[in-house]
């Protein structure tokens, strides 16, 4: 038994590191959140990370990828979160691939996977009424080769050539953003490293319609890879809330040593990092299909939720009055880790589902999931 | 990352596996409350001469004289705890005293000590805490003054354990008044229970058993020999000691277990006519400790991967103490809310479910919080050890000099 990194997946890791590092400093990455340049995150920085190979994380050697697994995605991911890099990842690096490779027919392997690989097709992922439930009366469906209705998110939608999004009955599609009949509207996104649109069809022809059936797959990855962003996110600003209270003096000393102070920074640090083993075995559990990836895949995406609000809190709390300022730029990751803690599913959400998995809450919810359906 | 364990490993499993089904029939019902049974010794015998307890304690010394295997180590306890059985004799004297006497002590100590220790012929208490020394240990006043060959010992330990039964402590003392600091004033002890002058008190805590006592010394007379290690060194070699206790305690695999009951409990537990389980705010509730007892698990086997290969992970090890009692305790918590007014009984009786189990670990398990470095001594560790935030400067008072 070896629970733990290996060699190349350090490697891996400190390869983005270095070169995300490059790409998106954090003086960059502060001016984007405060003037909204979007090209610098749809091309600048999707350039980049094309050029070190990440579109192709997940797909095949053979189709131009790097062939690696749902792991080695999450490990990207915590780095992409370390430094809150803006722009695409979720749409076009994980849940597109896997869609295409899970359910795709060869045919559209084919085309779409080398495409995928070298950045130049680039899938926003709209799947919020099967991950966060269904609110009010959105939802998709398909109906004689046409889209109707409506989907609460498209993340990753900026600068995509494709949506990928799935009808009630968890029908996988592919529909171009500028199709007619395809209304976007743009979503205020607190967090101003991510962009997300609202989407409502009305007779919108989809390009392809896979033929199988990944929805699962590919919500379980999503909420893996996610919850390895808040990992990465939520250590960073342990990180510089520990620095802070190094050199920051009141009363003639260092902030750190009074244990009101100390105590704010161990309690998240020891909540943080059993997270990472959870992540670790998640992600690990989608690869080799365990009986409990399923499962693990939720708690690791409630439970990272939850560390790392706690991590933003006290990192904050931490930084007194300068912490909640723009200029020092905390706020980055506080929001990034507001929105990602949400998104494909809160942490009461989550869990809930983890109920039901396990055939508890019989008689309440899932009476009520019938009724509405 | 690969979960999957060699050949090797699963041959093992199996021969333990094997082991426990042949020999069901000879695990001890009663461990005993103070002293081991007779059936315990002879459990512990039969383990130690399989190679299961005391594995890498040298045979000369009443070990098994295996090698270090830690996947083997991880192994049994599995086996052990899936069969329910105890993987043998646990206290103090197995657990702390004869590490620290491996590391520290005489060649004649060891020969006297560790083999009757490991065999439960020998049971040890532990003095440390005073009760004007509990989370500032380095402040302890329990003094032996030299006479002729011999210390005389005269003060107060509290917190200890099984005393009533023990036949020795290990102790902390301070033989050197005038050490440059406090610290460089302690000595470790070897104290026998029988030596005139000490006076056992049972110390009752709120479970309503007497888990701890008070041990008073007038005028103890013990031989200079007594002593582990040199003068004045007792502070460096119990933190040794600490630290065994510390890795003790927290099994992951314990918290899921758990998990496991309260779940059942759930299920069982019905109001106007609605199991537990099955209501979304009781569930939710169930479901984050579910969470949190899966993250200790995984975290478990990062550390013994991490032990395997000889690294340690440090802020990853303090932490555990922390989070696994804290854990521990919101699983009593939960339970004892699901059981409503019957939560709040005590003991068996009428209407109790399990013996009134939940009600005393919601109580024992706030005791595991503080003992052992209380939550809040371990997040002073973690933030400066783990983190590396300075440390709080010392009051400049009388006793309190570094």
């Amino acid at each position: 038994m070896d629970f733990a990194l290996s060699d190349d997946q350090i490697l891996l890791q400190d390869q983005v590191d270095r070169a995300v590092g490059e790409l998106a400093p954090v003086e960059r990455v502060a001016a984007y959140v405060r003037d909204g340049d979007r090209a610098f995150a749809t091309e600048n920085v999707w350039q980049g990370l094309c050029s070190i190979g990440v579109p192709g994380l997940l797909v095949p050697e053979a189709s131009g990828g790097l062939g690696l697994g749902i792991l080695d995605a999450a490990l990207v991911a915590e780095i992409m979160g370390r430094h809150a890099v803006p722009g695409a990842f979720l749409g076009p690096v994980v849940a597109a691939p896997l869609a295409i490779l899970r359910a795709g027919d060869a045919e559209q392997q084919a085309e779409l996977l080398p495409r995928i690989a070298e950045g130049s097709l680039r899938i926003a992922v709209a799947v919020s009424e099967q991950l966060s439930g269904t609110r009010g009366d959105a939802g998709v469906r398909l109906v004689d080769g046409r889209l109707s209705g409506s989907t609460q998110m498209a993340v990753d939608i900026a600068g995509a050539d494709l949506i990928l999004t799935a009808d009630h009955a968890g029908r996988l599609v592919l529909v171009r953003p500028d199709a007619p009949g395809v209304t976007r509207l743009a979503l205020n996104v607190v967090d101003r490293t991510r962009d997300a649109a609202c989407l409502e069809f009305s007779g919108a022809r989809p390009e392809m319609i896979l033929p199988g059936n990944a929805l699962a797959a590919i919500g379980a990855a999503l909420r893996v890879v996610l919850a390895a962003d808040l990992l990465g996110a939520a250590s960073r600003m342990i990180d510089m809330a520990v620095a802070y209270a190094k050199i920051r003096n009141q009363f003639g000393r260092p902030i750190g040593s009074f244990q009101a102070v100390k105590h704010l920074c161990a309690d998240m640090a020891a909540e943080l990092e059993p997270g990472r083993a959870l992540v670790w075995y998640a992600a690990h559990a989608q690869d080799v299909g365990l009986p409990d990836a399923a499962l693990t895949a939720l708690y690791a995406k409630a439970y990272l939720g939850e560390a790392a609000r706690l991590a933003a809190r006290n990192a904050t709390e931490v930084h007194g009055g300068i912490g909640i300022t723009e200029e020092l730029g905390l706020h980055i990751w506080l929001k990034r880790i507001s929105f990602g803690t949400q998104l494909f599913g809160g942490p009461t959400r989550l869990r809930e589902e983890a109920a039901i998995l396990q055939g508890y809450l019989g008689t309440s919810v899932a009476c009520g999931r019938a009724a509405a359906e | 990352m690969d979960l999957s364990y060699t050949p090797q490993q699963d041959a093992f499993r199996e021969e333990v596996r094997k082991f426990l089904a042949d020999h069901a029939d000879q695990v001890p019902p009663h461990f005993g409350v103070n002293r081991p049974t007779p059936e315990a010794r002879a459990w512990q015998g039969l383990l130690i001469s399989r190679g299961y307890v005391a594995r890498t304690i040298p045979v000369e010394y009443g070990g098994s004289g295996q090698e270090p295997d830690i996947m083997k180590a991880q192994i049994l306890a599995e086996e052990f705890a899936a069969a329910r059985a105890p993987l043998g004799l646990v206290n103090q004297g197995i657990s702390m005293f004869v590490p620290t006497l491996l590391e520290h002590g005489t060649e004649e100590q060891k020969r006297a000590w560790i083999a009757p220790t490991l065999h439960g012929e020998m049971v040890w208490c532990q003095g440390y805490s005073e009760p004007e020394a509990g989370s500032d240990l380095a402040s302890l006043k329990t003094s032996a003054r030299e006479d002729g060959d011999d210390f005389i010992i005269n003060g107060q330990k509290i917190w200890t354990t099984t005393a009533h039964g023990a036949d020795m402590m290990f102790a902390l003392v301070r033989t050197e008044p005038h050490a440059p600091n406090r610290y460089l004033g302690i000595s470790y002890l070897i104290i026998p229970m029988d030596s005139p002058g000490i006076e056992v008190r049972p110390l009752r805590t709120m479970t309503g058993e007497a888990e701890f006592n008070e041990v008073f010394f007038t005028d103890v007379r013990i031989p200079q020999t007594n002593i582990v290690g040199a003068r004045g060194d007792g502070w460096r070699i119990a933190n040794s000691t600490l630290k065994h206790e510390r890795g003790m305690l927290g099994d992951p695999n314990a918290a899921l277990a758990r998990i496991r009951n309260l779940l059942n409990l759930m299920e069982a537990e019905s109001v106007d006519g609605v199991r537990l389980i099955d209501m979304p705010v009781w569930c939710d509730r169930v479901m984050t400790l579910q969470g949190r007892a899966m993250a200790m698990k995984f975290h478990a086997m990062r550390l013994l991967t991490a032990a395997v290969k000889g690294e340690e992970p440090s802020l990853a090890r303090m932490i555990v103490k922390l989070k696994a009692t804290e854990l521990n305790h919101q699983i009593a918590t939960l339970a004892v809310d699901v059981l409503g007014e019957v939560g709040g009984l005590m003991g068996d009786g009428p209407l109790s479910r399990d013996r009134g189990v939940w009600q005393k670990r919601f109580m024992f398990d706030l005791g595991m919080i503080i003992g052992g470095g209380t939550a809040q001594i371990q997040k002073n560790i973690i933030g400066e050890r783990g983190l590396g935030l300075p440390r709080e400067p010392r009051l400049q008072a009388a006793g309190h000099n570094r």
